[in-house]
């Protein structure tokens, strides 16, 4: 049902855990639907050095968020932006349909890490 | 890599004398059971002495056995076969909100047709009260349709208290008894139901066969019209090479049965005990008592079940889960949200079914892998670190 790739993030993620100074936090999902997300960034002079995540859910979720902080790392906060669902399921080697929505929470998470940095720089 | 298999509520493997009847019947009998001549004798003759296997399992008279393709056919031609009789009269069927699908869909169906449907409550251990049985009784209810064992949380209901309700208001009583069979005693006198489905391969015996049970002199229509087969009560002709292994499979659980139970019995609690001292922040589901034998139904605090499901299944261990992500929709079990189990918690169950195969070995081996994969998962987990935190 999973493709190789996905279950190789499962197995073992990258960039799980907390980052106590982190710039910017984003959370997505929500427990009672089964899969939640927190995304933690620190930016320096607009590019996204690092990123870690911890994640509640299947193994799409788990895999999705590891997929979707490798590709972010070391990008440019515009470029950060750019990087959809489709190019984290894709970047998995595709996702079950049923599972696609876990690639969006992903996606949420860290736009929403990036909104809070943002506005965090501009007050 | 090691195999252990605790999914036994799912399906169990063939019991080897159950292979053995089948291979011989396959290479000696072919014959169609409605036939007259000796090839058609040969095959009736094996469809009977199995369906007589059968009723003696449940204590029932074999005339009142109707083979069906499955545990599913039988619920649906129970359920259907009362309430069909008389489509004019729209009536009220009486059931429970923890269900197998078939029974609940099946329900839910008649309710779209203009059927009158309700569904018992159960308590936070998943048991129910035969008071809400009485007090849900209507006059024009034609069907009481209440499950024995819990497919998910094992937990046993008290048929014979509830069907006796049933008898008292006159309005017939199916029971579902699929995850029963072979597990504790199924006695359809001294439970005096009216209609009983039981499945094959819960009991060691192949896929594609069950059975309903229907009391003598109950009249039910049929679900599939076509020959004279059954009796008129289910047309087609009969899975012989199922309804062989199933009545041997009858044969030996009635044998068998006890032994198992009581092995089986220690083999779940001291898995049960092991992840309880083991693992932190693990809630039992379903009743620590009013149980079958055979089922733990667990779950771990702040991590999902697929996620720990697929980590079994890596270390060789099937099990299963009442999270939404192996579902195929977005809601978590029915049965553990009935029962008031927040929706985060019925995410992170997983369901451990022991059957007669489960060894010693196998319990030590999940005992061992557990534990880690379930402190690794929650060390990603947000929730855990959450709660962490608070503390």
């Amino acid at each position: 049902m999973y493709s190789e790739k996905v279950l190789e993030h499962f197995k073992n993620p990258r960039n799980v855990g907390v980052i106590e100074d982190a710039d910017g936090i984003g959370e997505a999902g929500n427990p009672r639907c089964g899969d939640m997300m927190t995304i933690y960034i620190k930016v320096k002079d607009d590019v996204i050095e690092d990123i870690k995540f911890q994640t509640f859910g299947c193994a799409a979720a788990i895999a999705t968020s590891s997929m979707m902080t490798e590709l972010v790392k070391g990008k440019k906060i515009e470029e950060a932006l750019k990087i959809s669902k489709k190019d984290i399921a894709d970047a998995l080697g595709g996702l079950p349909p049923i599972k696609m929505h876990c690639s969006l929470l992903a996606e949420d998470a860290l736009r929403k890490a990036i909104e809070d940095y943002l506005k965090k720089k501009n007050k | 890599m090691r195999k252990v298999y605790l999914d036994n509520n799912a399906t169990t493997p063939l019991h080897p004398e159950v292979r053995e009847t089948m291979i011989e019947f396959l290479n000696e009998n072919f014959g169609n059971p409605s036939s007259i001549h000796w090839a058609g004798r040969e095959a009736k003759k094996a469809l009977e002495d199995a369906r007589e296997k059968v009723a003696k399992l449940i204590n029932a008279e074999p005339s009142e056995i109707v083979f069906t393709g499955s545990g599913t056919e039988a619920n649906n031609m129970a359920i259907k076969g009362i309430v069909f009789q008389n489509l004019e009269r729209k009536g009220h069927i009486i059931t429970s909100s923890v269900e197998h699908p078939s029974v609940l869909n099946t329900c839910k169906y008649l309710q779209k047709k203009g059927f009158e449907v309700t569904y018992l409550p159960v308590d936070s251990y998943g048991m129910l009260d035969p008071e809400d049985l009485k007090k849900s009784i209507k006059k024009n209810t034609i069907l009481i349709s209440i499950m024995m064992v819990n497919n998910e949380i094992g937990n046993i209901y008290p048929v014979r208290e509830l069907a006796s309700i049933a008898k008292e208001n006159n309005i017939p009583f199916h029971c579902d008894a699929v995850q029963a069979l072979g597990k504790i005693e199924v006695d359809v006198k001294e439970l005096q139901v009216d209609l009983l489905s039981i499945s094959a391969h819960k009991v060691y015996a192949p896929k594609g066969v069950g059975a309903l049970y229907i009391r003598k002199g109950l009249k039910i229509e049929p679900l599939i019209t076509g020959g004279h087969q059954e009796k008129n009560r289910r047309g087609g002709t009969e899975n012989m090479i199922g309804i062989v292994g199933f009545g041997k499979a009858c044969e030996i659980a009635k044998r068998e049965m006890k032994e198992v139970a009581e092995r089986v019995k220690r083999l779940r609690d001291k898995l049960e005990k092991g992840i309880m001292e083991r693992i932190p922040d693990v809630k039992l589901n379903g009743h620590p008592e009013k149980r079958v034998p055979t089922t733990l139904n667990v779950s771990f605090l702040y991590v999902e079940g697929e996620s720990i499901l697929l980590n079994l299944d890596m270390e060789g261990i099937a099990a299963s889960s009442g999270s939404a992500c192996t579902s195929g929709t977005l809601e978590p079990s029915h049965v553990l949200t009935a029962m008031g189990i927040p929706h985060e918690i019925a995410h992170g169950s997983v369901r451990f079914s022991l059957g007669r195969d489960t060894t010693e070995e196998d319990i030590d081996y999940v005992l061992e892998v557990l534990p880690p994969i379930i402190q690794r998962l929650r060390s990603y987990s947000p929730l855990y670190n959450k709660a962490k935190r608070e503390k």
